[in-house]
């Protein structure tokens, strides 16, 4: 204990002297935190509509108005020509198409109802499900303004640009987001991309450290000494494991009183949860660092491993959406728990009983990662 | 009194080259015993076995009463290493280093206080014990890693070319710190180039691709080649048979 004592305080002397790592450790992460949190989005702001308004009555112009107020869409041509509509389409020069057809009014106020017909360029089917569930919000709620009970949109989604507009499907659109109502992409992905900022900066730290003193030659040094390998292994992870739970920490401030995402759950669970899963995260880094023999090595070793595990956290792409294999890797994956466990406290509120499964994986994969970590660290060349 | 170091045809190989080729030697205690060799002769191999760094590939070596592969750990504890590489804390300042070793090899908070202003003193460093390391001259940094090899109070130290790159007073300097280490009954293996060096050495043995060409003290080696100086002695070795004669020459 007394070793590790020691070992641990020579490791804070070296971080807290590295200018650079400290600006790697606190500084980068958050300046991507918050970079990141406003760029990367699903969310759709002022969408091209190519408006064909043949009622030409106050009912339709309002259908219209609320459309563009809501700063989703922008009118940014109109005609009374379908076949003008698809050409601006096909032609890239609009996303959506509104068609509110004749008679719209007139059958509003005889019937309580009445379609409109909103046609997405769905090349991008991210954008395009979002555009789609924009206006049926807007409607909607212009529907309810009107105190009509509903105002079904008579919708239909181009599956490509040169299919022409025929044939179309009448999609009832009823929706209602859970725990994250307004659809706020940042409360979607602040959490996330916290959780890899931090995963990089930590991986890629722990990764440079052990290798950086066999370049050095100091590695010897230290195995020439009765030092055993879990201690030494524990000085390597102990420091910057509490640095990095700091960074969390810190993002998590950030992300919370700057960027607005809600904290619903437990604090104590997502510490809990930050702090088994940097074991593993870390042990991964350290693992890299004593398979390495330069720095170089382990730089390209830790992108590949992170490139791999960052796509295939769930982050960017549904896990469910992934085929049966996939799904089966990512239980392995540490990010993809975290990232689960951190949107299901956040958003959900979450408590650590909906939680066991992700706790139980990430503590198997930190002992695991960890074990790995200690036996592959040799004092001695074979 | 037991040896400190007893090897018997050690070995090590890297895929088919033969680094060190079944190499037989004792070391008393309490003997300061040079381990020369041309570049390349397999010392730094046989040197990293015997402090644990390096597996062998066959034979057997105790050093401090244990065997060195079997028991490395409580080898750890009776050896001191200073590498040929400077592998002190560039970042850390004189005082930590010492005390980072200290705590290390387990002294408590009063002996490391205590060896730390010895050590400071002795080397005459008593103003730089809080500059980083790396700001130190190389003559110092080597004496401090001497130091610091030793802060354990060590039954053997390995220093493998303690003194390259340094100027001749600060190497005897060196010197009179390594006849102090072995007063204070450590035993020193130590190797070198500089043939002046190997004379202060209580005994020598001489690599020459593997295997030890000689061993013995400086005057029975003189002795028994014939030869005014070890500096000699060493060119003659070293050289690949088929060349002795072109070496005689004064070549």
């Amino acid at each position: 204990m007394r070793t590790l004592r020691f070992l641990i305080h020579k490791e804070f002397l070296q971080i807290f002297r590295d200018r650079m790592l400290l600006g790697m450790l606190f500084i980068m992460p958050l300046a991507q935190l918050l970079l990141l949190a406003n760029a990367a989005t699903f969310e759709v702001r002022s969408a091209r509509m190519y408006v064909v308004d043949q009622d030409g009555s106050p009912a339709s112009r309002g259908v219209v108005d609320r459309l563009t107020a809501s700063g989703r869409f922008i009118n940014s041509a109109s005609s009374a020509s379908i076949a003008l509509a698809n050409e601006a389409m096909l032609g890239g020069a609009t996303d959506v198409i509104l068609v509110v057809p004749r008679h719209f009014e007139r059958d509003l106020v005889r019937d309580q109802h009445a379609p409109v017909q909103f046609i997405v360029n769905a090349e991008d089917g991210g954008a395009a499900g979002v555009m789609q569930s924009y206006a049926s919000r807007i409607l909607a709620g212009y529907a309810a303004e009107l105190s009509i009970k509903e105002l079904p949109g008579n919708m239909m989604i181009t599956g490509a640009p040169d299919v022409p507009v025929a044939g179309r499907a009448t999609i009832d659109v009823r929706r209602r987001g859970w725990y994250n109502p307004d659809l706020d992409y940042a409360d979607y992905m602040v959490p996330g991309i916290l959780v890899i900022v931090v995963t990089v900066v930590g991986t890629l730290l722990t990764a440079m450290n052990i290798v950086r003193e066999k370049e050095a030659g100091t590695l010897d040094q230290l195995n020439v000494t009765p030092i055993k390998r879990s201690t030494f292994i524990a000085a390597k992870l102990i420091p910057l494991w509490s640095l990095a739970l700091l960074d969390f920490a810190l993002g998590l401030l950030l992300a919370y009183f700057v960027l607005g995402v809600p904290i619903r759950g437990s604090l104590l669970v997502v510490f809990l949860g930050g702090a088994i899963y940097l074991v593993g995260a870390l042990g991964i880094g350290l693992w890299i660092s004593s398979i390495s023999e330069t720095q170089q090595q382990a730089m390209f070793v830790s992108f590949s491993i992170l490139m791999t595990y960052l796509l295939m956290s769930g982050l960017f792409t549904p896990l469910r959406a992934m085929p049966e294999w996939a799904q089966w890797l990512a239980e392995a994956n540490p990010l993809a728990h975290f990232t689960n466990l951190m949107r299901a406290v956040l958003l959900k509120g979450a408590g650590l009983r909906d939680l066991m499964h992700q706790f139980v994986m990430l503590t198997v994969i930190g002992l695991v990662v960890l074990t790995l970590a200690v036996r592959q660290y040799s004092k001695r060349t074979e | 009194m037991s040896n400190a170091i007893e090897v018997q045809e050690l070995t090590r190989k890297f895929g088919s080259f033969t680094a060190v080729n079944a190499i037989t030697f004792t070391v008393g205690s309490g003997e300061v015993f040079g381990f020369l060799g041309a570049n390349g002769a397999g010392k730094t191999t046989a040197i990293r076995m015997l402090t644990g760094l390096l597996a062998p590939t066959s034979g057997e070596a105790q050093v401090a009463g244990f065997d060195v592969f079997t028991q490395a750990e409580e080898v750890k504890r009776k050896i001191g290493y200073m590498s040929q590489r400077f592998s002190l804390y560039g970042d850390l300042t004189v005082r930590e280093n010492i005390a980072l070793y200290g705590g290390i090899y387990g002294l408590d908070d009063g002996e490391i206080r205590e060896r730390s202003e010895a050590m400071l003193g002795h080397l005459g460093l008593r103003d730089s014990g809080d500059d980083l390391v790396a700001s130190l001259p190389l003559g110092w940094k080597q004496k401090l890693a001497f130091s610091v090899a030793l802060v354990h109070q060590p039954a053997v130290v390995f220093l493998d070319e303690p003194t390259g790159g340094v100027d001749p007073v600060t190497r005897r300097q060196f010197w009179e710190m390594i006849y102090a280490a072995a007063a204070d009954g450590t035993t020193v293996f130590v190797t070198t180039h500089y043939m002046d060096e190997a004379e202060y050495c209580d005994r020598v043995s001489i690599m020459v691709d593997g295997r030890i060409g000689a061993m013995g003290t400086p005057a029975e080696l003189k002795a028994e080649f014939k030869v005014g100086t070890l500096d000699e002695l060493f060119v003659r070795l070293a050289r690949p048979a088929g060349n002795a004669t072109v070496a005689g020459g004064g070549g």
